[in-house]
């Protein structure tokens, strides 16, 4: 296992006020003087889901992504943790091209999945989020009923052939989300009407029903009580088994309990990427230490 | 003063500030309103009456003699007889006191000139009708109406008004005969304009209108919306010429109809050749005029569909098309019809272009398609307006109230799909 040498270049003069400081002074005089340095840890695999090599994302002017590489395994669960405007949600939505509809938004860099790169100019946006789904922080149920809900996806790319089929797909998919007993008598019931975890875990059974490779989750329960987290953290780990997850979260219990590895971004940079266990118990970068002892973030 | 009397003081000021404006908002809604009931009271008052309208009974004796007919008259005898004559003879015989070729015109004039061509068509639908004597209703002359109805005050000098003292006598009789009777006025629905007040009704009119419409709507709906929709949805962001052409259908919004009718005069009927006064040259004149209030609506109804939705379908695999059409429209179309139904219904209330296109002049047909000559329901008003029988005063009135009442019915339709369709998500 080779480690690129990905070379990440503290700007120094960098305006530091993202980094938010709750520590003492000599904490804050600590943190300035810190070089982020390479990643440490485990950034690449082998025979990896996704290969990312010196990815640099702008928006206009701005750099929000700075020179990161990773890869992220079959069947793994990446946790990605980090301070609010680290970069991650913006890391995140290049991997299934999102970022694609900000008109401002550049990027660059390699990105493969299963060696094939994504942002090749043969690449069909379309097809590429057919196999890289993705889950959203706010739950965003279409205004339809919860079947139809599910069938979209289904019915768009033409994945069943008659209504029987359709039928079990969304079933199935319903089945897997976890919510199927909740809803199996107001399937015509329109989705917007449930609760936010049952809306979620609504969201995730559209996104399973096209069977993707990779999903890519955006803090998905960052807007849910602990009930109805404890029931998409189970979901989550039940899903790995046969996909492939990224998931954000704010939550360093979450990213510890889901997770195979965890990665701290800091700035737009990637810190330290490592197994969860040795990240939260050992962890190898001082500034992922301030961050999941909590003395900054 | 400690903190809670300080906030108790400032509250009684607060509260006051409160009530006063309450108050001038209250005064404000009921002048508002005043002038509402007041406008609409003077227009009922005034229109109303239209509804209602005067019948006299005659006894005709359909003599084939007098009609000019053979024994065997066919279908062009009949048509060309001249009944007429069988009316005035009638009326003579009821009233031999017509003496002087004034009086014996007055006494002509107490029925409507449609009531020959009522005879007529009896008779052709019923040749057997010949030689025999029977009663019919036709139309009161406009002035027996007005008259009936109580606009005409019978104890004003006979030079000052418009019925003599003998044409009051024979009205008294006819009355006192029961041969006058007031009926719901369905002429007014199912005739043209006319010259004769009595006659004339809003059917062209409306027709017009609605042909009118219909062109208007089914060119300013689909090129407005897909406007919209690519402007908001595919047109480049931060795009010069994007912004420009943001501009410049704002300010056509602002620009005055009277304009759209002069382009429409030069553009549509000078260098294309579109028909003078027909519904199509009034409607792509509307449309001009319309485009940019459902481009606007339509745009920000097309804003308010949370992006969310938009990622969701996109994340899923759907292309742009598929999310603007798929999930953007149906989610923006109540927003996007309220916004065409205003539009529609300024349109229809829309004079002066129409004035400029030709569709003000005297057209006493039913148009059968949108190249036939015709006018609007307002321009009818203005017609009539500018007439001065005291008959198209009422008429004028009701034409406004139809009007009124289907510009209300069309925004009360705005109001009820705003109300069914608003926050779904
Ligand atoms: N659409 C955009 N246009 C311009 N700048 C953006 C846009 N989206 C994100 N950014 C900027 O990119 C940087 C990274 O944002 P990103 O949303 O990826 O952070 P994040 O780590 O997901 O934060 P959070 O934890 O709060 O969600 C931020 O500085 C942000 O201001
Ligand atoms: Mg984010």
């Amino acid at each position: 296992m080779t480690l690129d040498k990905t070379a990440l270049v503290v700007d120094n003069n960098n305006n530091s006020t993202e980094v938010n400081l709750t520590g003492s002074a000599s904490d804050t005089a600590d943190m300035l003087d810190m070089t982020i340095g390479e990643t440490v840890g485990k950034a690449l695999l082998e025979d990896a889901k996704l290969n990312v090599r010196h990815a640099n994302v702008f928006y206009g002017d701005k750099q929000a992504i700075h020179d990161i590489s990773l890869d992220i395994g079959k069947n793994e669960v990446l946790a990605m943790i980090g301070p609010s405007g680290c970069g991650k949600s913006t890391f995140l939505r290049c991997l299934n091209r999102m970022n694609d509809t900000i008109p401002i938004c550049r990027v660059e860099g390699s990105f493969l999945l299963d060696g094939e790169d994504i942002y090749d100019r043969r690449q069909d946006p379309v097809l590429l989020r057919s196999r890289v789904g993705m889950v959203f922080q706010k739950p965003n149920p279409f205004p339809k009923s919860i079947y139809d809900n599910v069938a979209y996806g289904v019915r768009l790319h033409g994945l069943a052939k008659n209504r029987a089929e359709l039928d079990e797909i969304v079933e199935k998919s319903l089945r897997r989300a976890g919510l199927f007993n909740e809803v199996k008598d107001d399937l015509h019931k329109p989705g917007t009407g449930l609760s936010g975890g049952q809306q979620q875990r609504l969201c995730i059974a559209r996104t399973i029903a096209i069977d993707p490779e990779v999903i890519l989750m955006d803090e998905p329960t960052s807007a849910l009580d602990p009930i109805a987290t404890a029931l998409i953290e189970e979901l989550i780990t039940e899903l790995s088994e046969k996909y492939t997850i990224a998931i954000v979260t704010h939550s360093m219990q979450q990213a510890a309990r889901v997770s195979n590895r965890t990665a701290y971004f800091h700035m737009g940079k990637l810190v330290e990427v490592n197994d969860t266990d040795s990240v939260f118990t050992t962890p190898q970068h001082p500034l992922t230490e301030n961050y999941i002892t909590g003395r900054f973030g | 003063m400690n903190h809670t009397e300080k906030i108790q003081h400032s509250l009684k000021k607060r509260h006051a500030r409160e009530k006063r404006f309450r108050l001038y908002g209250l005064l404000s809604v009921s002048i508002s309103i005043l002038f509402l009931l007041s406008l609409l009271g003077d227009i009922g008052f005034k229109g109303m009456p239209a509804f209602w309208q005067t019948k006299v009974k005659l006894d005709i004796h359909l003599d084939p003699e007098r009609l000019g007919l053979g024994p065997n008259p066919d279908q062009d005898d009949l048509f060309q007889a001249n009944y007429q004559r069988l009316i005035a003879d009638t009326l003579t015989r009821m009233f031999p006191d017509a003496k002087t070729r004034q009086q014996r015109r007055a006494l002509k004039n107490l029925v409507s000139k449609s009531a020959a061509y009522e005879l007529r068509d009896a008779v052709i639908a019923n040749p057997q009708l010949l030689g025999q004597t029977r009663p019919f209703w036709f139309l009161a002359k406009d002035d027996v109406d007005v008259y009936m109805k109580g606009r005409i005050d019978r104890n004003l000098p006979e030079s000052q008004r418009r019925i003599k003292d003998y044409q009051l006598a024979w009205i008294d009789t006819l009355k006192s005969q029961g041969r006058l009777k007031q009926g719901f006025n369905t002429t007014f629905f199912t005739n043209s304009d006319s010259r004769e007040p009595e006659q004339a009704g809003i059917r062209g009119a409306f027709t017009g209108s609605m042909l009118t419409m219909l062109v208007t709507l089914s060119l300013a709906f689909p090129i407005g919306v897909l406007a919209a929709l690519y402007l908001e949805e595919f047109a480049p962001q931060n795009n010069r010429w994007v912004d420009l052409i943001e501009i410049n259908i704002n300010n056509l919004a602002a620009v005055p109809s009277i304009v759209f009718g002069l382009l429409g005069l030069a553009v549509f009927i000078g260098f294309f050749g579109v028909p003078r006064s027909a519904p199509l040259a009034g409607g792509l004149v509307l449309t001009l005029m319309t485009l940019p209030t459902i481009i606007i609506t339509s745009r920000a109804a097309i804003k308010a569909v949370p992006n969310s939705i938009r990622e969701a379908a996109l994340a899923l695999g759907a292309s742009k098309t598929q999310v603007a059409f798929g999930h953007v429209l149906p989610l923006s179309l109540p927003g996007i019809l309220t916004g065409t139904i205003i539009g529609m219904a300024q349109a229809l209330g829309e004079t002066a272009p129409l004035l400029l296109i030709g569709m003000v002049a005297f057209v006493a047909d039913v148009p059968h398609s949108i190249f036939d000559p015709s006018t609007a329901l307002p321009v009818q008003i203005y017609l009539w307006a500018d007439s001065p029988e005291r008959a198209f005063v009422e008429r004028t009135s009701a034409a406004i109230i139809v009007l009124l009442l289907f510009l209300m019915a069309m925004n009360a339709l705005a109001v009820f799909m705003r109300k069914k369709f608003e926050n779904k998500w």
